[in-house]
Order: structure tokens, then C-alpha cells, then sequence
């Protein structure tokens, strides 16, 4: 059958993402679950995907592992994955008067974390990253870079009693909608989560869907790394949420300059411009046969996608496609600007799109892929 | 030998784009083997001998994994610009310094030379004279615009410099590691020139995205399981003028690693290459390397631990245009490699008390 034949048969399944999607993609968002401790989350995606699922556990390091069997008899073994933490701050010590000491978990900037409200532990309790007034800063103060060390999480005596060392702090930003855009924390990775909930609700029959919530990924693609020694998959599609830095190019001298030396050269990935098609990052150079087909999907189905612009950065991947005898891997990402700060911003039409195309793919996905070699 | 170096290093192969060197090596070594095949990263498993090992003159043979990697550094395109410039990031361990002024070919074979801004950003750094960063370079491929340039963001290169022959010495872009290649193919030949059998059953692994962190080796080893695992790769030398103090030079034999940053050689293996060395009189030295690893890692950490050693191949000027050997140390290199493996190893098959 030639692909354009199976593309218009598709086409007419892909799924989309209507109010009920936006609203799970709310919850997920609003959840703390940073690196390690990810209950708030598993617990949604338990809870939406036990039905629909053959077979579900829960691993040691805390990854939901489902699978979903087709019917067809030769079927590839496709592990999915999108990860539930998300990057945040841990107490470390008790200052008395409801005042906290803590480290940033995973990646995160000291200079973006002042001033920010915080929910501390699962339970939320508010609290702010105190900062210094400006009636209070000294000249020469407002040159030097703020240490870690000099920040406090401030929740007052009376919440103080419900906060210990060891609980896991985010920020305090609940999730809206923007017209065409979705404002939230942790939007990095929960719109990859939403996403993999949304494909496990579609049937393939010619597969078997192995889908991964993998736990710790911001700290070192942790939960990955057992996950796919588990599954053992033939090959692996890595959902994730990437930058958007597709800005005016301020920092190297803004308005002051020529025109042709603004052009912006690092601009990561751009909003708008659809899922975003992983070449090379520092963790993964992406199998060229799958991102042949990902791309190959996307023109014959005419849905817009943009290769995200090698460099640095890892995803999921990087952990699965080294694990036993190798796995074909590809990364795909929802771009989203100002990922790992207070508040992320993804475009509702990249987040179709990028279900789309990767829903296309899997349905596309045909054993005749990997009998070449890469 | 050297038509089969000049070939290698002469086929385009930057990490995870492997399948040209890859389909020049297979025709190599396809004959003298009895069995390959290629598994999910790319590598390229050879294997030489029965499906479990043998026995010769009623010495048990082991499964042995050697490894060679097929991959070279180079550079993606990034960002093509309004006026057709293609700004890159690199492949490995590209070093910024070899690169204004050297050439490159993308694998869709188009040609550029690499150029560096030089009114702009260049002059506003705080110091003029510092190594100027990726980011201030850029590909020149001859074109005016965006829209007359054949290059897209993903597109892979890799450094443009013939193949030279100064009798001794050897210079190519990629020695790092086609001599490694190299040294595993001629031994194979000499194997079969010779007759020679081998009580092992012998892997020959051309391995991929090493340069990226020994990735390819990681999987091949996973799959062949090894008893002993030996990366056959470059290194460093300090024979140059104000060079890095360092004991290893050209023209003085292949060297047996005792450690790098990422190993730390089995001391057995170790002490049964110098006595194989000795004993067949081929020179050797002693390697002691300070920055940078080989396969022999990932070898060492796969599964539940696999003794791991490596076999040096001395080079100067390595992760440059020009990394250049000295052809008798490669020479000598096959000579040890093939004695190595044409006797039984005895720490592996008699086991310590």
C-alpha cells in the first residue's frame, strides 16, 4: 500500500485534544512530582490508563509500565515513554520559624528561583524563595549573582510544623489557558504524559504498545534506563517537552547592531512551528530510519513539524537506546518556552500536532522499517 | 596495508552516520570470516571461528571481543542562514582551533570551508586573543542564499583532507579510528594467509559512536558476551616539541594501555601482552594516558564485568585534520595482535587458586 493510501485511512483516527484533554493536562500540571518522588502523578495516570491496559505494574524505581497487545500476528514491540517528574527543590534543613534551607533537583538557575511561591512537599504547602527589597539592596549587590546558599523557603511558623527536611518543593503556578496557548509549571513533561495517555487510548491492532511513565529523568534519565531493560522493546519513540528560544536575539547586543547580525542561530526549537523531530542531542544521535519515517509521516499527512537544532540537552533516549543489545530511538518534542522556570508556555496546536504525528507514525509502523540496516 | 589505510580513512563516517565505512569494511572482511551481521546501533560483529570455542593441543579456548571503532568527528548543520551560511555544532571532540580555514563534506556530498566572524561578535569578546567558539563559525558552501543552499538543519559533515604517505609516517583526518580498523582487517588476512588457528572464537567488532561515548561498543558487548574484551584505538604522544609529558612516542612500537581516564586495564591482560610482546619480539611501550578513554570501557562494564585491556596505536596531532602514525608501530601492531590470539590465554583457562 503506498503511504498516501494509508495516510488518508489514518487520518481519519487521529485523535485530538479536546476540553477533557486540556483538563487532564491541568491536573497533571498542577500535581508536584518533582524527581523521586512522582505518587501525585503516577497516581493520575493509573488512574487513566488501568482500563485500557493488558497488563500494568508499578517498577521498583517507580515507573509505570503498561502494555496494550495488538491482535495481528508478526507485531513489533514499540516502547513509548514520556517522563512524570519534573524539576524542583528539596528541604535540607530546618531554619526554625518556618523557614527552610533547600537544593535545586535537576536543572535549574539560582538567578530565576528569588522571589518565586512554592508549593512544598505533596500536600502543597504555600511558601515563597524570599527575596531581599530593593529599598533594602546595596549598589554594588545588584551586580553579584545570588547564591543558593543565600535563599530561604519561607512557609511561616504555623505551616513550618507541617514541612521536614526531605519533602521536594515546585513552584506555586497553577495552570491556565491563554487562547492558543497553555500556561503551566512542569509543563515539561506532563504535556508528554498527556500525550502518551491519549495514544494508549487509541488500538493498534499491528502492535504491541509498551508504554513507559518513566520516574527521575531530570536527574539523569534514571527511570529510563531500567524501563527499557524491562520492556526489551524492538524500537522507541521518547515524548518530551524541548525549548523554545525563538526570540528576538537580545543578549548579543539587541537593537544596537545590523539587521543580518540580529538573525537569531540558537533558537533550539520554535512555538508554532510543530512537533519538534530530534537529529543529535548531548544523550542521543536518533536512529536515521526513524526519523525518516517521522518525517516521511508528517509530509505525506501534511502535518507541520520542524527538526529541533542539534546541540545539547537529553532526553529519555539516551538511556534507552544503550540498553541491552541497542534500541532504534527517536526523541519528539512539544516546544515550549521558558521550560524549567516558573512558568512554561506551550501552543495547543504544537501539542495536536505532535499527537498527531506521532500517532500517525505508530499506525504507519511497518517491521519492513528495521530490516535495514542503520 | 597501505591502499587498505588510505581507503578506510578516505570513506566518510561521522558517529551514527556509519553505513558507508561500514559497507567498505564488510566487503573486507566478509571473506575471512564465517559469520556477520549488524545489530540495532550500526556495529558491525565479525565473527572468526566455531560457534562455541575451541581447543587446541588440549587448551580450552575463550570467547574474545576486539574492538575498532568505524566512527569518526564531525560537525551537523544547526542553522542555515538568510544568506546561506550554515552554522554547525560538533560531533565529538572536535577541537575549535582546527577549524577556521579547514574543509568539510557533508555526506550529500556537498563541500564547504569553514569561516569565522570576524567584525562582529568575534572583535566584541574580551579578549582577542582567545580560541573563538563554535558559535562564531560558520560553513561558507558557495552559495548567496537560504533558498540556494542544498544543506538542512541535521545534515552531517565531516573534514575534508586527502589521504598522506610520507613513507614512515602516515597522515590522515581520521586515523582515529581507522587504523584501529586497519589493524583488525590486516590481522584477519594474516590469519588466513598464514593458515592460522585460532583456539578462540574471535568477535571483531567495528564498533560505532564512540566519539559520542562508547556507545556502539556498549550494545555490541552486551550481544557478543565476552570473556575478554581488547578496543585496538589511538592515543596520545609526547614526543613533540613542548608536547604533553608523556612516556609514549612514534616509531616505538604499539603501546599496551595500563590506564586512561575511563579504565583501568585488567592488570592480567596487561601482563599477557608485554610477555607476548617479549617473547615474539615485537617492541612495545607502556601506555599511561591521562585524558580520554577507549571501547575498552564500555567493554570492561557490560553485564557482570568482562577483563579489558587495549592495544594503543601511537598518534600525534589526534581530533585534527592531520593525526598522524608511524607505520611500523601499526606494522607491529598486527604482528602482536595475531600471536596474541593464535594461543591459548591462560589466566583465563586455568582459573586462579
Amino acid at each position: 500500500m503506498k503511504i498516501e493510501t494509508i495516510a488518508n485511512m489514518s487520518k481519519n483516527r487521529i485523535p485530538s485534544i479536546g476540553n477533557a484533554q486540556i483538563r487532564l493536562l491541568e491536573s497533571l500540571c498542577n500535581a508536584s512530582a518533582v524527581s523521586g518522588e512522582e505518587e501525585k502523578v503516577r497516581s493520575i495516570v493509573l488512574e487513566q490508563i488501568r482500563p485500557l491496559v493488558d497488563e500494568i505494574k508499578v517498577d521498583a524505581l517507580g515507573n509505570v509500565l503498561a502494555k496494550r497487545f495488538g491482535q495481528e500476528k508478526k507485531r513489533l514491540r514499540v516502547m513509548v515513554t514520556a517522563h512524570m517528574d519534573e524539576v524542583g527543590m528539596m528541604i535540607v534543613a530546618d531554619d526554625e520559624e518556618g523557614l527552610f534551607r533547600f537544593e535545586t533537583v535537576g536543572g535549574l538557575e539560582v538567578s530565576q528561583l528569588v522571589g518565586k511561591a512554592v508549593w512544598v512537599g505533596k500536600n502543597r504547602v504555600p511558601g515563597v524563595i524570599g527575596a531581599k527589597p530593593i529599598h533594602l539592596v546595596e549598589q554594588d549587590e545588584l551586580s553579584q549573582l545570588i547564591k543558593l546558599e543565600a535563599l530561604r523557603i519561607d512557609v511561616g511558623p504555623e505551616n513550618g510544623k507541617k514541612v521536614k527536611v526531605g519533602d521536594r518543593a515546585t513552584f506555586a503556578t497553577p495552570f491556565i489557558r491563554l487562547g492558543p496557548s497553555l500556561r503551566a509549571k512542569a509543563l515539561d513533561d506532563r504535556v508528554g504524559v498527556a500525550t502518551l495517555i491519549e495514544l494508549i487510548r487509541q488500538p493498534q491492532p499491528h502492535l504491541d504498545l509498551l508504554a513507559a511513565f518513566t520516574v527521575q529523568e531530570e536527574v539523569g534519565l534514571r527511570g529510563a534506563r531500567v524501563a527499557a531493560y524491562t520492556l526489551d522493546p524492538d524500537l522507541a519513540f521518547v515524548i518530551d517537552c524541548t525549548p523554545a528560544r525563538d526570540l528576538p536575539d537580545w543578549e548579543s547586543g539587541g537593537y544596537h547592531v545590523e539587521k543580518e547580525e540580529i538573525e537569531n542561530t540558537q533558537y533550539n526549537t520554535r512555538l508554532g512551528a510543530g512537533p519538534a523531530i530530534y537529529i543529535a542531542d548531548h544523550a542521543t544521535l536518533s536512529d536515521p530510519r526513524l526519523i525518516r519515517h517521522l518525517v516521511e509521516t508528517a509530509e505525506a499527512l501534511k502535518i507541520p513539524y520542524q527538526i529541533r537544532q542539534p546541540g545539547g540537552g537529553g532526553t529519555d533516549a539516551g538511556a534507552i537506546h544503550r540498553q541491552r543489545v541497542g534500541v532504534p530511538t527517536v526523541s519528539i518534542s512539544v516546544p515550549g518556552r521558558y521550560l524549567h522556570t516558573t512558568a512554561s508556555i506551550i501552543r495547543l496546536e504544537d501539542w495536536k500536532n505532535t499527537l498527531a504525528l506521532i500517532h500517525a507514525a505508530l499506525s504507519l509502523l511497518s517491521p519492513r522499517l528495521l530490516r535495514t540496516e542503520r | 596495508m597501505k591502499s587498505l589505510i588510505k581507503k578506510l580513512v578516505e570513506t566518510i563516517g561521522p558517529s551514527g552516520y556509519e553505513s558507508q565505512i561500514r559497507a567498505v569494511i564488510r566487503e573486507e572482511v566478509e571473506p575471512l570470516v564465517d559469520e556477520v551481521r549488524v545489530d540495532n546501533l550500526g556495529n558491525l560483529i565479525a565473527r572468526k571461528g566455531g560457534k562455541l570455542p575451541g581447543e587446541v593441543r588440549g587448551q580450552p579456548g575463550v570467547k574474545i571481543m576486539l574492538a575498532a571503532h568505524i566512527d569518526e568527528i564531525g560537525l551537523i548543520a544547526s542553522h542555515i542562514d538568510d544568506f546561506g551560511f550554515v552554522r554547525f555544532v560538533p560531533i565529538g571532540g572536535v577541537r575549535p582551533h582546527t577549524c577556521p580555514g579547514g574543509r568539510v563534506r557533508f555526506l550529500n556530498g556537498v563541500e564547504g570551508v569553514i569561516g569565522i566572524e570576524r567584525f562582529s561578535i568575534a572583535l566584541r569578546s574580551e579578549s582577542n586573543n582567545s580560541v573563538p567558539s563554535f558559535e562564531q563559525m560558520y560553513i561558507d558552501v558557495g552559495v548567496s542564499s537560504r533558498k540556494d543552499c542544498s544543506l538542512h538543519v541535521g545534515d552531517m559533515a565531516v573534514f575534508e583532507r586527502p589521504f598522506l604517505d610520507m613513507g614512515k609516517r602516515l597522515v590522515s583526518k581520521a586515523m582515529d579510528d581507522r587504523i584501529g580498523t586497519a589493524v583488525l582487517i590486516e590481522t584477519l588476512r594474516q590469519f588466513e594467509e598464514q593458515s592460522i588457528s585460532s583456539p578462540h572464537q574471535l568477535y571483531f567488532v567495528f564498533s560505532v559512536q564512540e566519539e559520542v561515548g562508547l556507545r556502539g561498543a556498549m550494545t555490541a558487548a552486551f550481544g557478543v558476551d565476552p570473556d575478554l574484551g581488547l578496543a585496538v584505538d589511538v592515543t596520545a604522544c609526547g614526543d613533540t616539541p613542548r608536547g604533553g609529558k608523556m612516556e609514549v612516542g612514534l616509531g616505538r612500537g604499539p603501546a599496551i594501555k595500563v590506564r586512561d581516564e575511563g579504565m583501568l586495564a585488567d592488570p592480567r591482560l596487561v601482563d599477557w601482552m608485554v610477555e607476548t610482546a617479549r617473547r615474539a619480539r615485537v617492541p612495545y611501550q607502556m601506555e599511561i594516558l591521562i585524558g580520554g578513554t577507549t571501547d575498552a570501557r564500555s567493554i570492561q562494564l557490560t553485564r557482570a564485568g568482562v577483563p579489558a585491556g587495549c592495544l594503543s596505536i601511537p598518534c600525534r596531532y589526534i581530533h585534527s585534520p592531520s593525526e598522524m602514525v608511524d607505520f611500523g608501530d601499526v606494522q607491529n601492531a598486527v604482528k602482536l595482535l595475531v600471536e596474541l590470539l593464535s594461543n591459548p590465554i591462560k589466566f583465563l583457562t586455568c582459573p586462579q587458586s
